[in-house]
Protein backbone atom coordinates (compact mmCIF):
# COMPACT_ATOMS: atom_id res chain seq x y z
CA UNK A 1 0.00 0.00 0.00
CA UNK A 2 1.17 3.48 -1.09
CA UNK A 3 -0.96 6.46 0.20
CA UNK A 4 0.71 9.54 -1.13
CA UNK A 5 -0.41 12.58 0.41
CA UNK A 6 0.68 16.32 -0.98
CA UNK A 7 0.06 19.57 0.30
CA UNK A 8 1.55 21.51 -2.96
CA UNK A 9 -1.53 23.54 -4.31
CA UNK A 10 -0.57 24.53 -7.50
CA UNK A 11 -4.02 24.78 -9.24
CA UNK A 12 -3.48 23.68 -12.85
CA UNK A 13 -1.46 20.93 -11.68
CA UNK A 14 -3.18 18.95 -8.87
CA UNK A 15 -4.36 16.68 -8.59
CA UNK A 16 -3.29 15.58 -12.02
CA UNK A 17 -1.94 17.86 -14.52
CA UNK A 18 -4.20 19.71 -16.74
CA UNK A 19 -2.36 22.52 -18.78
CA UNK A 20 -4.18 22.25 -22.27
CA UNK A 21 -7.63 22.88 -22.69
CA UNK A 22 -10.08 22.37 -25.59
CA UNK A 23 -7.95 24.81 -27.55
CA UNK A 24 -5.22 22.00 -28.27
CA UNK A 25 -7.50 19.49 -29.53
CA UNK A 26 -9.43 21.70 -31.81
CA UNK A 27 -6.09 23.15 -32.94
CA UNK A 28 -3.79 19.57 -33.96
CA UNK A 29 -7.38 18.43 -35.47
CA UNK A 30 -7.61 21.62 -37.94
CA UNK A 31 -3.77 21.41 -38.10
CA UNK A 32 -4.12 17.31 -39.08
CA UNK A 33 -7.26 18.15 -41.34
CA UNK A 34 -4.99 20.51 -43.41
CA UNK A 35 -2.05 18.46 -43.64
CA UNK A 36 -4.19 15.75 -45.36
CA UNK A 37 -6.12 18.22 -47.52
CA UNK A 38 -2.28 19.28 -48.40
CA UNK A 39 -1.56 16.08 -48.97
CA UNK A 40 -4.65 14.83 -51.26
CA UNK A 41 -4.01 18.18 -53.11
CA UNK A 42 -0.71 17.91 -54.12
CA UNK A 43 -1.48 14.05 -55.94
CA UNK A 44 -4.74 15.11 -57.11
CA UNK A 45 -2.63 18.01 -58.99
CA UNK A 46 -0.07 16.02 -60.47
CA UNK A 47 -3.11 13.50 -62.30
CA UNK A 48 -3.49 14.49 -65.89
CA UNK A 49 -6.83 16.79 -66.22
CA UNK A 50 -8.47 17.22 -69.56
CA UNK A 51 -8.35 21.37 -70.21
CA UNK A 52 -11.12 22.99 -68.50
CA UNK A 53 -11.64 20.41 -66.15
CA UNK A 54 -12.50 21.39 -62.26
CA UNK A 55 -11.07 19.30 -59.42
CA UNK A 56 -11.46 19.28 -55.64
CA UNK A 57 -7.81 20.38 -55.63
CA UNK A 58 -8.74 24.05 -56.68
CA UNK A 59 -11.02 24.22 -53.90
CA UNK A 60 -8.82 22.37 -50.76
CA UNK A 61 -5.80 25.94 -50.94
CA UNK A 62 -8.98 27.67 -50.07
CA UNK A 63 -10.66 25.52 -46.96
CA UNK A 64 -6.90 24.94 -45.83
CA UNK A 65 -6.19 28.43 -45.52
CA UNK A 66 -9.60 28.88 -43.54
CA UNK A 67 -9.33 25.95 -41.81
CA UNK A 68 -5.54 26.71 -40.75
CA UNK A 69 -6.23 30.16 -39.49
CA UNK A 70 -9.20 29.22 -37.13
CA UNK A 71 -6.39 26.29 -36.00
CA UNK A 72 -4.29 29.02 -35.74
CA UNK A 73 -6.35 30.87 -33.93
CA UNK A 74 -7.31 28.68 -31.17
CA UNK A 75 -3.00 27.71 -30.33
CA UNK A 76 -2.93 31.42 -30.15
CA UNK A 77 -6.20 31.76 -27.54
CA UNK A 78 -4.25 28.67 -25.44
CA UNK A 79 -0.98 31.10 -25.24
CA UNK A 80 -0.69 32.63 -21.76
CA UNK A 81 2.15 34.87 -22.67
CA UNK A 82 0.69 35.89 -26.25
CA UNK A 83 1.81 39.20 -26.22
CA UNK A 84 5.39 37.70 -26.38
CA UNK A 85 4.48 35.00 -29.19
CA UNK A 86 6.63 36.86 -31.87
CA UNK A 87 9.85 35.47 -29.81
CA UNK A 88 8.77 31.86 -31.60
CA UNK A 89 10.70 33.35 -34.88
CA UNK A 90 13.58 34.67 -33.46
CA UNK A 91 15.02 31.68 -32.47
CA UNK A 92 14.88 27.67 -34.30
CA UNK A 93 14.88 25.17 -31.74
CA UNK A 94 16.01 21.98 -32.93
CA UNK A 95 15.13 19.78 -30.37
CA UNK A 96 11.49 21.11 -30.01
CA UNK A 97 8.79 20.00 -32.18
CA UNK A 98 7.34 22.89 -30.89
CA UNK A 99 9.81 25.23 -32.44
CA UNK A 100 9.45 22.79 -35.85
CA UNK A 101 5.66 23.35 -35.95
CA UNK A 102 5.91 27.06 -35.44
CA UNK A 103 8.22 27.11 -38.65
CA UNK A 104 6.11 24.37 -40.49
CA UNK A 105 3.39 26.30 -39.76
CA UNK A 106 4.96 29.53 -41.23
CA UNK A 107 5.59 27.24 -44.62
CA UNK A 108 1.74 26.27 -44.81
CA UNK A 109 0.32 29.53 -45.44
CA UNK A 110 2.46 30.70 -48.79
CA UNK A 111 1.84 27.62 -50.20
CA UNK A 112 -1.75 27.22 -49.43
CA UNK A 113 -1.80 31.23 -50.85
CA UNK A 114 0.27 30.21 -54.05
CA UNK A 115 -2.01 27.23 -54.64
CA UNK A 116 -5.08 29.50 -54.24
CA UNK A 117 -3.54 32.01 -56.35
CA UNK A 118 -3.37 29.65 -59.67
CA UNK A 119 -6.93 28.71 -58.81
CA UNK A 120 -8.38 32.14 -59.69
CA UNK A 121 -9.16 32.72 -63.32
CA UNK A 122 -7.78 35.59 -65.54
CA UNK A 123 -10.88 37.58 -65.23
CA UNK A 124 -10.63 37.49 -60.85
CA UNK A 125 -7.81 39.40 -61.37
CA UNK A 126 -8.12 42.04 -63.93
CA UNK A 127 -7.59 44.80 -61.56
CA UNK A 128 -4.42 43.48 -60.69
CA UNK A 129 -2.19 42.81 -63.97
CA UNK A 130 0.66 41.80 -61.85
CA UNK A 131 -0.84 39.49 -59.93
CA UNK A 132 -3.07 38.09 -63.30
CA UNK A 133 0.57 37.33 -64.85
CA UNK A 134 2.06 35.73 -61.41
CA UNK A 135 -1.17 33.41 -61.07
CA UNK A 136 -1.15 32.33 -65.24
CA UNK A 137 2.78 31.44 -64.06
CA UNK A 138 1.76 29.37 -61.18
CA UNK A 139 -0.67 27.98 -63.50
CA UNK A 140 2.16 26.65 -65.77
CA UNK A 141 2.99 22.75 -65.97
CA UNK A 142 6.34 23.37 -64.24
CA UNK A 143 4.82 25.88 -61.36
CA UNK A 144 1.77 23.13 -60.57
CA UNK A 145 4.41 20.21 -60.37
CA UNK A 146 6.53 22.01 -57.86
CA UNK A 147 3.57 23.40 -56.15
CA UNK A 148 2.18 19.92 -55.85
CA UNK A 149 5.38 18.49 -54.26
CA UNK A 150 5.50 21.10 -51.87
CA UNK A 151 1.91 20.27 -50.85
CA UNK A 152 2.67 17.18 -50.31
CA UNK A 153 5.67 17.30 -48.43
CA UNK A 154 4.75 20.47 -46.31
CA UNK A 155 1.45 18.38 -45.59
CA UNK A 156 2.86 15.26 -44.17
CA UNK A 157 5.41 17.34 -42.06
CA UNK A 158 2.32 19.43 -40.90
CA UNK A 159 0.04 16.13 -39.83
CA UNK A 160 3.01 14.20 -38.19
CA UNK A 161 4.23 17.18 -36.74
CA UNK A 162 0.85 17.69 -34.52
CA UNK A 163 1.77 13.98 -33.10
CA UNK A 164 4.92 14.42 -32.16
CA UNK A 165 4.16 17.65 -30.32
CA UNK A 166 2.84 15.39 -28.07
CA UNK A 167 4.94 12.28 -28.24
CA UNK A 168 8.23 14.10 -27.47
CA UNK A 169 6.77 15.00 -23.97
CA UNK A 170 7.82 12.27 -22.20
CA UNK A 171 6.21 13.19 -18.97
CA UNK A 172 3.05 12.01 -19.98
CA UNK A 173 3.41 7.95 -20.61
CA UNK A 174 0.38 7.64 -22.67
CA UNK A 175 1.90 10.28 -25.27
CA UNK A 176 5.31 8.40 -25.10
CA UNK A 177 4.68 6.45 -28.62
CA UNK A 178 6.31 7.04 -31.85
CA UNK A 179 3.38 6.10 -33.30
CA UNK A 180 1.28 9.59 -32.71
CA UNK A 181 2.88 11.07 -35.20
CA UNK A 182 1.75 8.60 -38.22
CA UNK A 183 -1.52 8.25 -36.45
CA UNK A 184 -2.60 11.84 -36.48
CA UNK A 185 -0.70 12.09 -40.19
CA UNK A 186 -3.74 9.38 -41.48
CA UNK A 187 -6.41 10.70 -39.31
CA UNK A 188 -5.71 14.09 -41.31
CA UNK A 189 -5.69 12.84 -44.48
CA UNK A 190 -8.69 10.28 -43.61
CA UNK A 191 -10.50 13.60 -42.70
CA UNK A 192 -8.95 15.49 -45.61
CA UNK A 193 -10.58 12.74 -47.99
CA UNK A 194 -13.81 12.61 -46.27
CA UNK A 195 -14.21 16.59 -46.73
CA UNK A 196 -12.78 16.47 -50.04
CA UNK A 197 -15.43 13.54 -51.49
CA UNK A 198 -18.41 15.95 -49.97
CA UNK A 199 -17.11 18.99 -52.18
CA UNK A 200 -15.66 17.58 -54.72
CA UNK A 201 -17.59 18.58 -58.10
CA UNK A 202 -16.71 15.36 -60.25
CA UNK A 203 -18.14 11.89 -59.73
CA UNK A 204 -14.92 10.13 -60.56
CA UNK A 205 -13.22 12.21 -58.04
CA UNK A 206 -15.47 11.85 -55.68
CA UNK A 207 -15.32 7.75 -56.07
CA UNK A 208 -10.90 7.85 -55.61
CA UNK A 209 -11.37 9.78 -52.58
CA UNK A 210 -14.07 7.67 -51.21
CA UNK A 211 -11.93 4.48 -51.91
CA UNK A 212 -8.53 6.44 -50.63
CA UNK A 213 -10.70 7.40 -47.42
CA UNK A 214 -11.39 3.72 -46.72
CA UNK A 215 -7.51 2.86 -46.84
CA UNK A 216 -7.01 5.48 -44.30
CA UNK A 217 -9.26 4.44 -42.09
CA UNK A 218 -8.06 1.14 -42.25
CA UNK A 219 -4.97 1.99 -41.52
CA UNK A 220 -5.71 4.64 -38.99
CA UNK A 221 -7.39 0.82 -37.08
CA UNK A 222 -4.29 -0.86 -37.69
CA UNK A 223 -2.05 1.98 -36.06
CA UNK A 224 -4.22 2.60 -33.44
CA UNK A 225 -4.13 -1.51 -32.70
CA UNK A 226 -0.21 -0.20 -33.10
CA UNK A 227 -0.38 2.19 -30.07
CA UNK A 228 -2.07 0.33 -28.08
CA UNK A 229 0.13 -2.69 -28.31
CA UNK A 230 3.04 -0.31 -27.90
CA UNK A 231 1.83 0.77 -24.68
CA UNK A 232 0.75 -2.24 -23.28
CA UNK A 233 4.22 -4.17 -23.89
CA UNK A 234 7.04 -1.70 -22.97
CA UNK A 235 6.67 -1.47 -19.14
CA UNK A 236 4.57 -0.80 -16.35
CA UNK A 237 4.10 2.50 -16.44
CA UNK A 238 3.08 2.96 -20.42
CA UNK A 239 0.34 -0.22 -20.20
CA UNK A 240 -1.12 1.77 -17.16
CA UNK A 241 -1.54 4.29 -19.28
CA UNK A 242 -3.13 2.30 -22.07
CA UNK A 243 -5.52 1.37 -19.52
CA UNK A 244 -7.13 4.88 -19.64
CA UNK A 245 -8.37 3.60 -23.01
CA UNK A 246 -8.70 0.29 -21.80
CA UNK A 247 -11.29 0.35 -18.99
CA UNK A 248 -10.37 3.14 -17.29
CA UNK A 249 -12.67 6.64 -17.67
CA UNK A 250 -11.56 7.25 -21.13
CA UNK A 251 -12.71 4.00 -22.74
CA UNK A 252 -16.32 4.67 -23.71
CA UNK A 253 -15.41 7.97 -25.51
CA UNK A 254 -12.81 6.07 -27.24
CA UNK A 255 -14.36 2.95 -28.16
CA UNK A 256 -17.65 4.22 -28.88
CA UNK A 257 -16.95 8.12 -30.58
CA UNK A 258 -13.27 7.37 -32.02
CA UNK A 259 -13.08 3.86 -32.86
CA UNK A 260 -16.94 3.02 -33.34
CA UNK A 261 -18.43 6.40 -34.80
CA UNK A 262 -15.52 7.52 -36.31
CA UNK A 263 -13.74 4.45 -37.96
CA UNK A 264 -15.72 1.35 -38.06
CA UNK A 265 -19.45 3.08 -39.08
CA UNK A 266 -18.36 5.57 -41.86
CA UNK A 267 -15.97 2.74 -42.86
CA UNK A 268 -18.84 0.53 -43.47
CA UNK A 269 -20.85 3.03 -44.70
CA UNK A 270 -17.92 4.09 -47.74
CA UNK A 271 -17.63 0.84 -48.46
CA UNK A 272 -21.42 0.20 -49.75
CA UNK A 273 -21.53 3.35 -51.35
CA UNK A 274 -17.59 2.36 -53.20
CA UNK A 275 -19.67 -0.84 -54.23
CA UNK A 276 -22.79 1.36 -55.17
CA UNK A 277 -25.07 -0.28 -52.54
CA UNK A 278 -26.15 2.80 -51.36
CA UNK A 279 -25.81 6.27 -52.77
CA UNK A 280 -23.50 8.97 -52.01
CA UNK A 281 -24.78 10.39 -47.71
CA UNK A 282 -22.37 13.02 -46.22
CA UNK A 283 -23.09 11.59 -43.28
CA UNK A 284 -20.01 9.23 -43.25
CA UNK A 285 -17.36 11.81 -44.11
CA UNK A 286 -19.19 14.02 -41.49
CA UNK A 287 -18.78 10.92 -38.82
CA UNK A 288 -15.40 10.87 -39.66
CA UNK A 289 -14.43 14.32 -39.21
CA UNK A 290 -15.88 13.61 -36.13
CA UNK A 291 -13.90 10.89 -35.31
CA UNK A 292 -10.94 12.94 -35.53
CA UNK A 293 -12.04 15.34 -33.40
CA UNK A 294 -12.73 12.65 -30.67
CA UNK A 295 -9.41 10.91 -31.74
CA UNK A 296 -7.46 14.72 -30.81
CA UNK A 297 -9.32 15.04 -27.39
CA UNK A 298 -9.06 11.97 -25.92
CA UNK A 299 -5.23 11.56 -26.74
CA UNK A 300 -4.80 15.29 -25.29
CA UNK A 301 -7.02 14.71 -22.21
CA UNK A 302 -6.15 11.18 -21.47
CA UNK A 303 -2.58 11.85 -22.20
CA UNK A 304 -2.67 14.57 -19.51
CA UNK A 305 -4.11 12.31 -17.10
CA UNK A 306 -1.57 9.64 -17.78
CA UNK A 307 1.81 9.93 -15.27
CA UNK A 308 5.09 8.37 -14.08
CA UNK A 309 3.71 5.97 -11.17
CA UNK A 310 6.87 5.51 -9.19
CA UNK A 311 6.90 7.59 -6.43
CA UNK B 1 32.24 24.77 -13.28
CA UNK B 2 29.71 24.17 -10.42
CA UNK B 3 26.62 21.71 -10.69
CA UNK B 4 24.46 22.68 -8.56
CA UNK B 5 22.36 19.92 -6.27
CA UNK B 6 20.36 19.56 -3.17
CA UNK B 7 20.63 16.73 -0.95
CA UNK B 8 17.54 16.40 2.05
CA UNK B 9 17.71 14.32 4.81
CA UNK B 10 14.29 12.49 5.07
CA UNK B 11 15.04 11.18 8.75
CA UNK B 12 15.46 14.99 9.65
CA UNK B 13 12.39 16.12 7.95
CA UNK B 14 9.62 16.79 10.11
CA UNK B 15 7.18 18.49 7.18
CA UNK B 16 7.18 21.85 8.82
CA UNK B 17 6.42 23.74 6.16
CA UNK B 18 9.09 26.27 6.73
CA UNK B 19 10.76 25.52 3.15
CA UNK B 20 7.75 26.54 1.46
CA UNK B 21 6.77 29.59 3.49
CA UNK B 22 10.32 30.71 3.17
CA UNK B 23 10.09 30.55 -0.65
CA UNK B 24 7.13 31.80 -0.99
CA UNK B 25 8.54 35.02 0.91
CA UNK B 26 11.70 35.02 -0.68
CA UNK B 27 10.80 34.51 -4.40
CA UNK B 28 6.98 36.79 -3.71
CA UNK B 29 5.48 33.08 -5.18
CA UNK B 30 2.21 34.79 -5.71
CA UNK B 31 -1.20 33.46 -4.11
CA UNK B 32 -2.38 29.88 -5.25
CA UNK B 33 0.60 28.64 -6.19
CA UNK B 34 4.47 27.41 -4.93
CA UNK B 35 7.45 26.56 -6.17
CA UNK B 36 8.13 23.97 -3.90
CA UNK B 37 6.13 21.54 -1.08
CA UNK B 38 5.68 18.55 1.22
CA UNK B 39 4.80 15.24 0.11
CA UNK B 40 4.02 12.67 2.52
CA UNK B 41 4.22 8.94 1.46
CA UNK B 42 2.65 6.41 3.82
CA UNK B 43 4.19 2.52 2.64
CA UNK B 44 3.36 -0.59 4.23
CA UNK B 45 0.84 -2.98 5.70
CA UNK B 46 -0.34 -2.24 9.13
CA UNK B 47 0.97 -2.44 11.70
CA UNK B 48 4.55 -1.96 9.65
CA UNK B 49 3.87 1.44 8.14
CA UNK B 50 6.59 3.98 7.12
CA UNK B 51 6.37 7.30 6.57
CA UNK B 52 8.57 9.56 4.29
CA UNK B 53 8.25 13.13 4.35
CA UNK B 54 9.58 14.94 1.52
CA UNK B 55 10.10 18.45 0.81
CA UNK B 56 9.72 18.41 -3.54
CA UNK B 57 10.64 21.26 -6.04
CA UNK B 58 12.45 21.41 -9.46
CA UNK B 59 14.92 18.79 -9.86
CA UNK B 60 17.26 20.99 -11.68
CA UNK B 61 17.60 17.45 -13.94
CA UNK B 62 20.92 16.66 -15.66
CA UNK B 63 18.09 15.83 -18.54
CA UNK B 64 15.85 18.43 -18.58
CA UNK B 65 12.40 17.59 -20.65
CA UNK B 66 10.94 21.13 -20.11
CA UNK B 67 14.08 22.95 -21.71
CA UNK B 68 13.97 20.92 -25.11
CA UNK B 69 10.65 20.97 -25.69
CA UNK B 70 10.57 24.61 -25.44
CA UNK B 71 10.36 26.27 -28.50
CA UNK B 72 11.63 29.50 -27.71
CA UNK B 73 14.36 28.46 -25.59
CA UNK B 74 13.25 30.38 -22.43
CA UNK B 75 14.04 27.60 -20.73
CA UNK B 76 17.67 27.07 -20.38
CA UNK B 77 20.07 25.75 -18.41
CA UNK B 78 22.41 28.32 -16.81
CA UNK B 79 25.83 28.07 -17.65
CA UNK B 80 26.51 28.81 -14.04
CA UNK B 81 25.29 26.05 -11.68
CA UNK B 82 23.77 24.63 -14.65
CA UNK B 83 20.65 25.48 -13.37
CA UNK B 84 17.44 25.28 -14.76
CA UNK B 85 16.06 28.69 -15.44
CA UNK B 86 13.09 30.13 -17.24
CA UNK B 87 13.54 33.68 -19.10
CA UNK B 88 10.12 35.36 -18.44
CA UNK B 89 11.07 37.84 -21.66
CA UNK B 90 11.39 34.72 -23.79
CA UNK B 91 8.38 32.53 -22.77
CA UNK B 92 5.21 32.63 -24.94
CA UNK B 93 3.24 30.18 -21.77
CA UNK B 94 2.55 27.93 -24.33
CA UNK B 95 2.66 25.07 -21.32
CA UNK B 96 4.77 22.37 -23.18
CA UNK B 97 6.66 22.51 -20.09
CA UNK B 98 4.42 21.62 -17.97
CA UNK B 99 3.42 18.79 -19.87
CA UNK B 100 7.09 18.06 -19.92
CA UNK B 101 7.74 17.85 -16.43
CA UNK B 102 7.01 14.79 -14.60
CA UNK B 103 7.18 16.43 -11.15
CA UNK B 104 4.33 18.93 -11.82
CA UNK B 105 7.18 21.39 -11.16
CA UNK B 106 6.29 24.11 -12.69
CA UNK B 107 3.07 27.00 -12.79
CA UNK B 108 2.18 29.39 -14.75
CA UNK B 109 2.86 32.74 -13.14
CA UNK B 110 -0.43 35.00 -12.98
CA UNK B 111 1.35 37.64 -15.33
CA UNK B 112 1.87 34.92 -18.33
CA UNK B 113 5.07 32.95 -18.11
CA UNK B 114 6.12 29.29 -16.79
CA UNK B 115 7.24 29.56 -13.11
CA UNK B 116 9.81 27.51 -11.13
CA UNK B 117 12.06 27.47 -8.39
CA UNK B 118 15.66 28.55 -9.51
CA UNK B 119 17.26 27.31 -6.52
CA UNK B 120 17.43 30.98 -5.17
CA UNK B 121 20.22 31.80 -7.73
CA UNK B 122 19.77 35.59 -7.03
CA UNK B 123 20.74 34.62 -3.26
CA UNK B 124 23.73 31.71 -4.44
CA UNK B 125 25.43 34.37 -6.62
CA UNK B 126 25.93 36.47 -3.18
CA UNK B 127 27.58 33.45 -1.69
CA UNK B 128 24.28 32.57 0.46
CA UNK B 129 22.09 28.93 0.59
CA UNK B 130 18.74 29.13 -1.11
CA UNK B 131 15.79 29.98 1.19
CA UNK B 132 14.44 26.72 2.14
CA UNK B 133 18.25 25.53 2.83
CA UNK B 134 18.60 28.50 4.89
CA UNK B 135 15.58 28.34 7.24
CA UNK B 136 15.01 24.57 7.79
CA UNK B 137 14.96 24.01 11.46
CA UNK B 138 15.84 20.33 11.74
CA UNK B 139 18.66 21.26 9.22
CA UNK B 140 17.67 18.46 7.17
CA UNK B 141 18.31 19.98 3.66
CA UNK B 142 21.90 20.65 2.67
CA UNK B 143 22.92 22.39 -1.25
CA UNK B 144 25.95 22.72 -3.45
CA UNK B 145 28.27 21.43 -5.89
CA UNK B 146 27.65 17.87 -6.60
CA UNK B 147 31.28 18.24 -9.18
CA UNK B 148 33.02 18.72 -6.18
CA UNK B 149 33.73 15.52 -4.58
CA UNK B 150 34.57 16.95 -1.05
CA UNK B 151 31.56 19.37 -0.72
CA UNK B 152 28.62 18.41 1.81
CA UNK B 153 26.12 17.32 -0.94
CA UNK B 154 28.46 14.52 -2.28
CA UNK B 155 30.31 13.52 0.95
CA UNK B 156 26.18 12.79 2.09
CA UNK B 157 25.44 11.29 -1.44
CA UNK B 158 28.46 9.27 -0.88
CA UNK B 159 28.05 7.82 2.16
CA UNK B 160 23.84 7.27 2.74
CA UNK B 161 21.74 5.47 1.10
CA UNK B 162 19.38 7.47 -0.85
CA UNK B 163 17.07 7.97 -3.86
CA UNK B 164 15.34 10.17 -6.31
CA UNK B 165 11.82 11.04 -7.59
CA UNK B 166 10.45 9.06 -10.66
CA UNK B 167 14.07 7.95 -11.41
CA UNK B 168 12.38 5.99 -14.15
CA UNK B 169 11.25 9.31 -15.85
CA UNK B 170 14.86 9.48 -17.10
CA UNK B 171 15.52 12.95 -16.04
CA UNK B 172 18.37 12.47 -13.60
CA UNK B 173 17.38 14.44 -11.06
CA UNK B 174 19.45 16.65 -9.02
CA UNK B 175 17.88 16.48 -5.67
CA UNK B 176 18.66 13.20 -3.80
CA UNK B 177 16.69 11.83 -0.66
CA UNK B 178 18.38 10.43 1.87
CA UNK B 179 16.84 7.37 3.39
Amino acid sequence: MIELLTTRHNPLVDPTLHVWEWQIPVYLFLGGWVAGSMVLTGYLQRQARAPGQSSVSDRLPWIGLLLISLGMGALFLDLEHKLYVWRMYLTFQPLSPMSWGGWILLLVYPVLALGALATLADGALDRWPRLAAFARQLQSHAATRWLSLANIVVGIALGIYTGILLSSLGARPLWASAVLGPLFLVSGLSAGAAFAHVIAPGHAEQEQLLRFDNLFLMTELGLIALFLIGLLTVGAVHAQAAQLLLGGPFTAVFWVLVVGLGILLPLAIQSLMVAGRIPHTVIAPLLVLLGGLALRFVIVYAGQYSEWISP
Amino acid sequence: MARFGMVIDTKKCVGCMDCVVACKTENDVPDGHCRDWISQRLQGEMPHLRLTITSERCNHCDSPPCVTCCPTGASHVQEFGKVVLVDHDKCIGCKACLAACPYGARFIHPDGYADKCTFCMHRVERGLAPACVDVCPTRCMHFGDLDDPESEVSRLIATRRHFVLKPDAGTRPRIFYLE
